[in-house]
C-alpha cells in the first residue's frame, strides 16, 4: 500500500492511537474482561458515542507535560535560591499550605489511584484513555505540590509528615473518607463523584482560592504550581461534563441513578469545602474574596447555569442546595471556631483575627458575623490576652458520614446545631445534617464501619489514653512546636526574626519549642 | 437500601459498645452555648450515677464558659435522644435509660451564651 502522506492529521492520529488500539474480544466474554461495568445499573448502549473534546494522544501528552515540568522546576529552584519564603505577606499564611499539603495533596494521590482503577473497568476505549491521562495528571499534581511546598519545610514547622498525618489526624479523616467513599464505589459512581461533582461543579472553589491566595500572599512556588496544573484542570472539567452527558444520553434508566449520585456528591463536596472556606476567610493575611462571594460566583451562578443546562436530561439541581446556599454565611466561622479550640491537635497554628480582619468579616458577612460570631471571638481574644488561651478539653461528636464534628447550624435558626440521629439495626448513629443522614440511609452498611477518629481514640486504638499522647505519638505532631496558638509559636518568632522585628531569644534553629 | 456491590456485601458496626472496654459513649449538647463548637463526645462508665456524671464530667467540660458557674444543671431542662427526660441524680446512667451513643440535651433558661449571642 502506497503511503500518500507520511504525517497523520490530528483526527486520524487520535483514531489510530486511541480507539483503534481497542479490539473486540473473540474468545473471552466482554463482561468477564470488564466485570465492574454492569453492577451499578448504568446502561451503556453505544460506547462509540463517547466524545473526547481534547483528542489528546499519549505521545502529545508526554511532550506537553514534560515542557511544563521543566519550566515549573526552574521556578522552584529560583524560589529556593532566592529565599522566596521571606517574601510572603506573613508567616500565618504558611498554615494554609500545611492544611493543603496534608489535606489536599494526598487526595491528588487518591485520585490517581481512583482513575487508574476505574479506567481499567470501562469497555469503551475513549473513556479508558481519558481516565489514564487523568490518573497520570493526578499523580503529577500530588508530586509537584509536595515539591512546591517542600521549601517551606526547611523554614517552618508542621510540614514534615503530611502523608502519615493524612491517615491519622482527626480532621484529615474528612478529606480522606470523602475519597475512600468514592474509590470504593463502582466506576460510574466514581466518575460522577470526582469528575463531575468535584472537578466540574466544585473544583473552582478549591483551586481558585488556594492559587489566588498564594498569588495575593507572595507565594510564587505555589502559584506556579497552580499555573502548571491549570491546563490539566481544564481537561478534567471537560471530562466531567462529558461523562455526565454521555451517561444521561445513553439510557433514560440512568437518570434517577445519576440524580441520586449528584445529590450525594454535591453534599459531600460542599461539606468538604468548609475547610477551604475557613482557609479563605481566616488563614490568608491578604484576602482574595470572602467564602460567601466565592460560593456565589462559582456555585450559585456557574452551578445554576449548569443545572439549567442539564434540565433537558431530567436532572434537577442537587437536593439541599438551598441549605448549602444559606450556609455560605456561616461555615467558615464555624470551621475556624472548631480549629481554634482544638488546635492542640492540629498540624498547624490558629489565632484570632486582628481588629481590621474583624472589620472585614463584619463587612463581608453583614447578616451573620456580628450577630453570631463576633462576641465569641472577642471573648476568646480577651481570654488569650489575660493568659487563658481557650482550648476545648473534651472531644467533639462527629458526623457518621462526613466525619466533621457536628458544628453546623440549622438553615432557619443559626443558634441551633443541625444535629440528626437515627437507630439502625439496634445501634445509634448521629449526623450533622439531613444531607449526611440521607446518604447513610441510602447505604447504611457502607457507613456503619466508618473509622471515626474520636471513637477510635476512646477505643484505645490511637496509641494512648490521653489526647497529648495521641497527638505526639500517633499523629507525629511536635507538641508546642507544630500545634496550638500562632502568637508566640516558634514559627511566629522565626518570622519576626526574618523581618528583623524582634531577634530570637535563643538560637536560629527551626525546631525551637515555645 | 443495601449497598450496590459487585458481590455480597457485609460489614460490622465499628462502634459497638463492646469495643469500648466496659465504658460507653455519651454525647451532650448545651444549646445556646456554641462557643463549644459541637456536642461533646464523652466516655462514661454505664454504672456511674447521674449526679456524679454532672459533677465529675459535665462541669469540667463546660468550665471555660462564662455561663458555667451560673448553670444549675440538675434543675435544668433535659432531653434524652430527642424525648423529654427527668434525671434522677442517684440513678445510674444505664438505669436511667442512657445507653451507648445516647444524646443528652440540656437547656438552661436565662443563660443565652456570651453577650446573648448563643455562643
Amino acid at each position: 500500500m502506497a503511503i500518500k502522506n507520511k504525517k497523520l492529521n490530528l483526527k486520524d492520529k487520535y483514531q489510530y492511537l486511541t480507539r483503534d488500539m481497542a479490539w473486540e474480544p473473540t474468545y473471552q466474554k466482554k463482561e468477564d474482561i470488564y466485570p465492574d461495568e454492569q453492577f451499578e445499573g448504568i446502561k451503556i448502549t453505544d460506547w462509540s458515542q463517547w466524545e473526547d473534546p481534547f483528542r489528546l494522544t499519549m505521545d502529545a501528552y508526554w511532550k506537553y507535560q514534560a515542557e511544563k515540568e521543566k519550566k515549573l522546576y526552574a521556578i522552584f529552584d529560583a524560589f529556593a535560591q532566592n529565599n522566596g519564603h521571606q517574601n510572603i505577606t506573613d508567616a500565618r499564611y504558611v498554615n494554609a499550605l500545611k492544611l493543603f499539603l496534608s489535606g489536599v495533596s494526598p487526595l491528588e494521590y487518591a485520585a490517581f489511584q481512583g482513575y487508574a482503577r476505574v479506567g481499567r473497568q470501562f469497555s469503551g476505549a475513549g473513556a479508558r484513555v481519558a481516565c489514564q491521562m487523568q490518573a497520570i495528571d493526578e499523580l503529577r499534581h500530588s508530586q509537584t505540590q509536595q515539591h512546591a511546598m517542600s521549601h517551606y519545610n526547611k523554614h517552618f514547622n508542621g510540614l514534615h509528615d503530611a502523608a502519615h498525618q493524612h491517615d491519622r489526624i482527626w480532621f484529615l479523616s474528612v478529606p480522606k473518607s470523602f475519597f475512600d467513599d468514592a474509590r470504593s464505589a463502582g466506576p460510574f459512581e466514581f466518575l460522577t463523584a470526582i469528575s463531575f461533582s468535584f472537578e466540574y461543579v466544585l473544583t473552582n472553589l478549591l483551586f481558585v482560592p488556594f492559587m489566588s491566595g498564594a498569588a495575593y500572599n507572595g507565594d510564587m512556588a505555589t502559584v506556579t504550581f497552580g499555573f502548571s496544573a491549570q491546563s490539566d484542570e481544564a481537561r478534567h472539567m471537560t471530562l466531567g461534563l462529558e461523562v455526565i452527558k454521555f451517561i444521561l444520553e445513553q439510557h433514560e434508566d440512568n437518570v434517577p441513578i445519576i440524580q441520586r449520585w449528584i445529590d450525594k456528591w454535591f453534599w459531600r463536596g460542599f461539606r468538604l469545602l468548609s475547610l477551604v472556606g475557613m482557609m479563605m476567610d481566616y488563614m490568608l493575611p491578604n484576602k482574595v474574596m470572602s467564602w460567601a462571594e466565592a460560593w456565589e460566583v462559582y456555585y450559585e451562578q456557574n452551578g445554576g447555569a449548569l443545572f439549567k443546562d442539564l434540565e433537558r436530561y431530567g436532572i434537577r439541581p442537587p437536593k439541599y442546595q438551598d441549605v448549602a446556599n444559606a450556609a455560605k454565611n456561616h461555615v467558615s466561622h464555624q470551621a475556624w471556631s472548631t480549629f481554634y479550640q482544638y488546635s492542640q491537635a492540629t498540624n498547624f497554628h490558629t489565632w484570632m483575627p486582628e481588629e481590621e480582619e474583624m472589620t472585614w468579616l463584619s463587612e463581608k458577612y453583614p447578616e451573620t458575623f456580628d450577630k453570631y460570631y463576633r462576641a465569641r471571638f472577642e471573648h476568646w481574644d480577651k481570654e488569650h490576652k489575660e493568659g487563658r488561651r481557650f482550648y476545648n478539653n473534651t472531644l467533639p461528636q462527629l458526623c457518621q458520614v462526613c466525619q466533621i464534628p457536628v458544628i453546623f447550624t440549622e438553615k432557619d435558626d443559626p443558634s441551633v446545631f443541625s444535629h440528626r440521629q437515627i437507630k439502625h439495626d439496634g445501634e445509634r448513629y448521629h449526623f450533622c445534617s439531613d444531607g449526611c443522614c440521607d446518604i447513610f440511609k441510602n447505604e447504611p452498611v457502607k457507613y456503619i464501619q466508618a473509622w471515626l477518629p474520636v471513637h477510635q481514640i476512646y477505643q484505645g486504638n490511637c496509641g494512648g489514653a490521653d489526647v497529648a499522647t495521641v497527638v505526639e505519638k500517633y499523629y507525629h505532631i511536635n507538641p508546642g512546636v507544630d500545634n496550638m496558638e500562632y502568637h508566640g509559636s516558634p514559627d511566629h518568632q522565626r518570622w519576626l526574626d526574618i523581618k528583623g522585628l524582634k531577634p530570637l531569644k535563643s538560637n536560629n534553629e527551626k525546631k525551637t519549642a515555645a | 437500601m443495601s449497598v450496590n456491590a459487585i458481590s455480597e456485601y457485609h460489614a460490622e458496626p465499628k462502634d459497638r459498645v463492646e469495643n469500648f472496654n466496659g465504658m460507653q459513649l455519651l454525647y451532650v449538647y448545651w444549646p445556646h452555648h456554641l462557643m463549644f463548637c459541637a456536642p461533646f463526645a464523652l466516655l462514661v462508665a454505664p454504672d456511674m450515677t447521674f449526679g456524679a456524671f454532672v459533677d465529675e464530667i459535665l462541669k469540667p467540660a463546660v468550665a471555660a464558659h462564662p455561663d458555667a458557674e451560673k448553670a444549675d444543671f440538675l434543675n435544668a431542662q433535659w432531653r434524652l435522644n430527642e424525648e423529654a427526660f427527668t434525671p434522677d441524680p442517684a440513678a445510674t446512667l444505664i438505669g436511667s435509660g442512657i445507653d451507648h451513643k445516647s444524646m443528652l440535651t440540656v437547656t438552661t433558661p436565662g443563660l443565652e451564651g456570651i453577650q446573648g449571642s448563643a455562643s
